[in-house]
């Protein structure tokens, strides 16, 4: 009834009070999703931005702002700097690594006829299964004594080697598992993208001519993933950036520090030391790394690889 | 660009099974140099795996092909020098419409080096054949006016434009025989039409051998200088459009072609000829008494009259020029619809009692087993 008023009413003041009216109905259907969206997602995050500018210890009567002190501290921080190459490294190396297997083992088992249920399931396996148990199996196949793989090696003449407990292989060791873990994620999303494709593509390139595998792939294939490579890059590099539980169940870091990672130096700063500011000083650097991937991956990437 | 480019295409004994579905049953096919055939069907005949398997796409349990002569069954699609037009059009959506209409000179004249980029200058000749593409591509852009999309990409044109730039890339680099599967269907009724007459347009310039498949009789009939007609993975008639329509082999060609549907009796020969329930029909056939036949006319064939099957109105259908009477046969019970002109038309009512009358020199008369049976009007009795 209230609204056959409204309507009735030409007057522009009722029109603008309506208008009011909808306006507030608007931010109160929104409201709770939005103090949600604060309370959970962005307090923490500003939170996090704030105690990084302070001195902050957990447990500590009182802190003192010091500004940018944290992050000049990092600058000079020998073991920050480690963590930092060595995520870099990390990522420069699991991501192609998995990126590049990955998608060749998409192709493989999405040309063949059957098993592909199974093939994924058993990729996917270590994605599902909980790292850090799956670290104790890696534990033992790289043991220096009693590990199958240095025993494989002796057979083949090589001296066996300290996998985990060398600083020269350890960072070795930690890529490789990592290439394991993402391995099946990569796989899966690949054979996804890959179904995506419409069959009658590739009818379409051998009638032009494509007549040889990587004349398909290069025509068909690669240009069609563009945007599930997109992703996969992106998923990646965030899951490499965030190698944590590995290092946490493997090596502790060590030794000497050779396996350092951002994160596992945020948690000890944070949770050993409980240097809260400092450890939030980390944290900020590694959202910002994440933010930076993200930015280039709306901005540049995306209008390159959709093609609607 | 005339009638020479067209090879002709032989086609014996094709069959394919998928699993224990016998998909084509001994498909044989001619066409000569040239030819526009339609391949016409229901969902489901074969006619689409008939077309890949000509085109390569998939393989044939046994039977041959030959194009111009030479066989080509074993050899991979790429090798056969044919172009094929994709129901959904299967443009490449990251190319331009260009560099789409030059896919099949790219993969054919350049190296696969030349196809890197930034390498390929290195590549002696490279300007030459790249600018020969480009003149074919703008050849054939214009040929399909497609001049002004050329910098688009797929998804930025409307369903026609697709379609041309489809039929622009099997155009393109002029090959011995154009396949196509559906190319309309896609397309909403005024622009099928149009299309309709560009393909034959096409086809009459360029001259190249064309199979085109359909669903749709009226593409068929309106487009083809012959019509296949298949069934349940069989070729049941190959003839003129003409020809299948009024001389149809099969009691399912009678039925497929034509709108709307033929109309069936079930007639028995007598000693005496071919009955309608207890009527005498004026039509001959050699069959042995009391064999059960389907009698077939179109709606054309029936006529309003004074005497003649006694029917009752039940329907009529007001189409312009022409009216459609469906009307129902009281023995035996049957249903059938006449073509009537408007004029002749303009009184009857729904629920009245009139009289059709048969032009028995159009009637079709088929076998149980619904194979055509030769049969003639009988000359006395023309007028009952």
């Amino acid at each position: 009834m209230r609204d056959t008023a409204a309507l009735a009413g030409p007057a522009p003041a009722t029109r603008a009070s309506r208008a009011i009216g909808e306006a507030a109905a608007a931010w109160v259907l929104c409201a709770p999703a939005g103090l949600a969206l604060f309370a959970l997602l962005l307090c923490p995050t500003a939170a996090l931005l704030v105690l990084s500018f302070s001195d902050w210890e957990l447990g500590a009567p009182e802190l003192a702002w010091i500004g940018l002190g944290n992050y000049v501290e990092l600058t000079t921080d020998p073991v920050f700097r480690i963590a930092l190459r060595n995520t870099l490294i990390y990522v420069g190396v699991v991501m192609p690594a998995s990126i590049g297997l990955g998608l060749g083992v998409a192709l493989l088992v999405e040309g063949g006829s059957r098993l592909r249920a199974t093939f994924r399931a058993i990729y996917f396996l270590p994605v599902v299964s909980l790292l850090v148990a799956m670290a104790t199996a890696w534990q033992y196949l790289l043991h220096p004594t009693i590990g199958p793989v240095n025993r494989v090696l002796a057979l083949l003449g090589i001296s066996p080697i300290n996998w985990l407990g060398s600083s020269d292989w350890v960072m070795v060791s930690l890529c490789m598992i990592g290439v394991w873990e993402n391995l099946g994620f990569v796989v899966v999303l690949f054979m996804a993208g890959l179904t995506a494709i419409p069959r009658e593509l590739y009818a379409a390139a051998e009638l032009d001519g494509a007549r040889s595998a990587m004349d398909r792939f290069r025509l068909v294939t690669w240009p069609l993933l563009g945007p599930t490579t997109l992703f996969v890059v992106t998923i990646t590099a965030i899951r490499c950036l965030r190698v944590f539980d590995t290092v946490q169940a493997l090596t502790r870091g060590g030794p000497n520090n050779a396996s350092q990672v951002l994160l596992y130096a945020m948690y000890q700063e944070g949770f050993s030391y409980f240097r809260i500011g400092y450890s939030a000083a980390i944290t900020v650097v590694f959202l910002a790394i994440v933010l930076l991937l993200m930015l280039v991956q709306t901005r540049i990437l995306d209008r390159r690889v959709h093609y609607s | 660009m005339s009638g020479e480019a067209g090879r002709a295409i032989l086609i014996e004994g094709i069959e394919k099974a998928f699993g224990k579905t016998r998909i084509l049953k001994g498909v044989c096919l001619n066409l000569r140099e040239g030819e526009f055939l339609s391949l016409v069907g229901p969902s489901g005949c074969g006619k689409t795996t008939l077309l890949r398997i000509i085109a390569g796409l998939e393989s044939a349990d046994a039977g041959s092909v030959r194009i111009g002569g030479k066989d080509v069954t074993r050899l991979r699609a790429a090798d056969r020098d044919i172009a094929m037009v994709f129901q959904n059009y299967a443009l490449y959506p990251h190319l331009s419409v260009a560099q789409n209409l030059a896919v099949p000179l790219v993969m054919r004249r350049l190296s696969s080096l030349e196809r890197v980029p930034l390498l390929r200058h290195l590549v002696p000749g490279h300007a030459q054949r790249r600018s020969a593409i480009n003149a074919q591509v703008q050849q054939a852009a214009e040929m399909l006016r497609l001049g002004h999309l050329l910098h688009r990409r797929p998804a930025e044109l409307s369903g026609g434009q697709r379609q041309r730039v489809a039929l622009g890339r099997a155009l393109v680099r002029q090959p011995s025989a154009f396949l196509m599967d559906e190319p309309l269907s896609n397309l909403d009724a005024e622009l099928r039409a149009g299309t309709r007459r560009e393909i034959v347009e096409l086809h009459r310039r360029a001259g190249v051998t064309t199979i085109y498949v359909t669903h749709d009789q009226v593409e068929a009939m309106t487009m083809s200088d012959r019509v296949a007609v298949m069934m349940e993975g069989e070729l049941l008639q190959l003839g003129t459009p003409r020809e299948v329509y009024e001389n149809p082999a099969d009691l399912r060609v009678a039925g497929f072609l034509g709108s709307p549907r033929i109309n069936t009796l079930p007639v028995c020969s007598a000693p005496d000829g071919i009955r309608l329930g207890a009527l005498h029909l004026p039509l001959q056939a050699e069959v042995a008494p009391g064999a059960e036949l389907t009698l077939g006319l179109r709606p054309e064939a029936l006529h309003l009259a004074a005497e003649g099957l006694a029917v009752q109105i039940e329907h009529l259908e007001f189409l312009g020029a022409e009216v459609l009477l469906h009307a129902r046969l009281a023995a035996p019970d049957a249903r059938l619809t006449a073509r009537l002109p408007i004029a002749v038309a303009a009184q009857l009512q729904r629920g009245d009692a009139v009289h059709l009358r048969a032009d028995w020199s159009a009637a079709l008369l088929f076998g149980a087993d619904g194979a055509r049976i030769a049969s003639s009007a009988s000359e006395l009795c023309l007028n009952a």
